[in-house]
């Protein structure tokens, strides 16, 4: 069952889901290394428990109006807007000195996380049908995917795919050196908002399928992954998109074959799992890497005569 | 005989009246400076004297309360493309997954042009610059490999590739061995041979004057300024740092 939800072969639904969520893994992996680079992650975990209450409303709302509450562009539109506040209240927050930004991150997690639970306790009380499934956007159900959400994930990480290509130098120089950019005239703002617009985008699409808990997790631990295995910008950020489709594909055939194993956490455990394959084996950053050198070094003090090699930069080298 | 007299030379940088301040409290006040083009200059200072927001103020990064800043007689917008900025060296994450040639080439971008790949001129020419700094053979190098002094190298070059006539430092000799400062030392001085400015935010007294030509002693306010010869007195000094400070000696 796992080798056929793996190969694409336990059927359509099934297939649909694990093409889906790896098209989702490779705008994440993408969008996840320059949030990392840039310093943002945080950012993208409060945006998706901000976003759990805006998914709620948005269900009552189309209750309220007759439409289909489970259409998934009304969820996603009240995710997206939900989200989107969530970003400007931390901003709102944090701007003047009022708060820092990391506990203007944790106030708003926790108020749209709590606000959340709440809603989704009530809705669950409620005399209707339907409202069982959005359970599944805390820890993320790809099996609810349809047909329609996997296409938006395609269609979000081509788009994301698109833009990064296109903005990929001057993103990352804001990333290195935001203040140099500014220098050379680069509108840094407008770059910065891009990136939050596509931090968005992913966590709004993600909701779905990964869950407003685990989202983040597809964004960087796959992007850390990549920073292990290379020390270079463009091929850390292919292996981070690469790393995030194939954990995503990976656990989400194995939640399709085993009924009941959320999408989401399956999936940042196969991406932890890789993360720490990588900490372990990584050519030059890894642990067992270190080991040998430092193994390497010891002999050469235990040679007689022989004087042991300094570290690249010797004694003035700086702060790793 | 009038049209033969040499045409002043228009300012490098004219600051007049500059204020700027951080969450209403002022950190420059009332900042008034030339500097002349082709002059290597000095601004010193205690800690938070301003000294880097005065070079920020100069580029736009912050904003002004109040004054005016001129850069070879235009708005800093306006001559952008003749002005390079070498920023702090820990404003920087030198973990950054970048080697040396990639840093000293974003001095190059601006030329080419953000979209399309650096070609192999310009390539030659970000290399050219390292090779200027001394960093040849380290080109390939992953940032963090290097020590405290070729990192500072690394933005040296960068800066160098915007090919300006106006370069801002903020601390080019901060944290460097004797290497790497021997090597900024020469940059600087075959700058003021090509005719270029440079103003570098300094923190070494005794390195000072036989390095600049021109110094500002900044403390939120100017205390003086002009030449180095006739400026950079004991009694300035002093006024400066709030207490005497024996030029001997490296303030840190």
């Amino acid at each position: 069952m796992l080798l056929e939800a793996l190969t694409l072969s336990a059927g359509h639904n099934a297939a649909v889901v694990v093409l889906g969520t790896a098209a989702f893994g490779l705008a994440a992996g993408a969008v996840g290394a320059f949030a990392l680079l840039r310093g943002r992650v945080l950012i993208a975990d409060a945006a998706a428990h901000a976003a759990l209450p805006g998914v709620v409303g948005a269900f009552l709302v189309a209750l309220l109006f007759g439409w289909n509450p489970r259409g998934s562009p009304v969820l996603l539109a009240g995710a997206a807007l939900a989200a989107a506040g969530g970003v400007l209240a931390i901003q709102a927050l944090a701007t003047g000195g009022r708060l820092k930004d990391d506990a203007a991150m944790a106030v708003v997690l926790s108020v749209g996380f709590g606000l959340g639970m709440v809603l989704l306790s009530v809705v669950q009380r409620l005399p209707i049908g339907g409202q069982a499934g959005l359970k599944g956007f805390i820890l993320g159900q790809a099996a609810g995917m349809l047909a329609g959400d996997a296409v938006a994930a395609g269609a979000l990480a081509l788009c994301a795919l698109l833009l990064l290509g296109l903005l990929y130098r001057p993103l990352a120089l804001l990333c290195f050196d935001a203040d140099f950019a500014a220098t050379l005239g680069l509108p840094v703002r407008g770059l910065d908002l891009a990136l939050h617009a596509l931090t968005l985008a992913v966590v709004v699409v993600g909701l779905g399928a990964v869950g407003a808990l685990m989202v983040v997790g597809l964004m960087v631990i796959p992007a850390a992954t990549a920073r292990l295995v290379s020390s270079r910008l463009a091929p850390m950020i292919v292996l981070s998109a690469l790393f995030a489709a194939a954990s995503a594909w990976v656990g989400a055939a194995l939640s399709a074959a085993r009924a009941g194993l959320p999408t989401g956490a399956t999936i940042v455990l196969v991406a932890s799992a890789l993360f720490a394959a990588a900490l372990l084996f990584a050519p030059r950053r890894g642990l067992v890497a270190a080991a040998l050198r430092r193994a390497e070094r010891w002999k050469k003090t235990k040679t007689p005569g022989g004087v042991a090699e300094p570290p690249a930069g010797g004694s003035e080298r700086s702060r790793r | 005989m009038r049209g033969l007299a040499p045409q002043p030379l228009e300012p490098a940088l004219a600051v007049r009246d500059l204020t700027v301040a951080y969450g209403g409290e002022p950190v420059l006040r009332a900042v008034t400076w030339q500097v002349p083009a082709g002059a290597l200059a000095a601004v010193i200072g205690p800690n938070g004297a301003g000294k880097s927001t005065l070079l920020k103020a100069v580029l736009g990064l912050v904003p002004a309360v109040s004054g005016e800043v001129r850069v070879f007689g235009s708005p800093f917008a306006a001559v952008r493309r003749r002005v390079a900025y070498l920023p702090q060296r820990a404003s920087v994450d030198w973990d950054f997954p970048l080697t040396a040639l990639q840093v000293a080439a974003q001095g190059r971008y601006r030329s080419v042009g953000w979209f399309r790949p650096l070609p192999a001129r310009e390539r030659q020419r970000a290399l050219a610059a390292l090779a200027e700094v001394g960093l040849a053979d380290l080109a390939h190098r992953h940032i963090g490999a290097l020590s405290g002094g070729q990192q500072q190298r690394v933005l040296l070059a960068r800066a160098l590739a915007l090919e300006a006539d106006l370069l801002l430092m903020d601390e080019p000799f901060a944290g460097v061995d004797a290497a790497s400062e021997a090597a900024i030392l020469a940059v600087l001085k075959r700058l003021a041979g090509l005719g270029r400015t440079v103003i570098a935010v300094h923190h070494d007294l005794s390195t000072a004057p036989g390095t600049f030509s021109e110094v500002l002693l900044l403390n939120g306010r100017v205390i003086a300024a002009g030449p180095m010869a006739t400026t950079f007195t004991a009694e300035a000094i002093a006024k400066t740092y709030g207490a005497p400070v024996p030029l001997g000696l490296v303030a840190a």
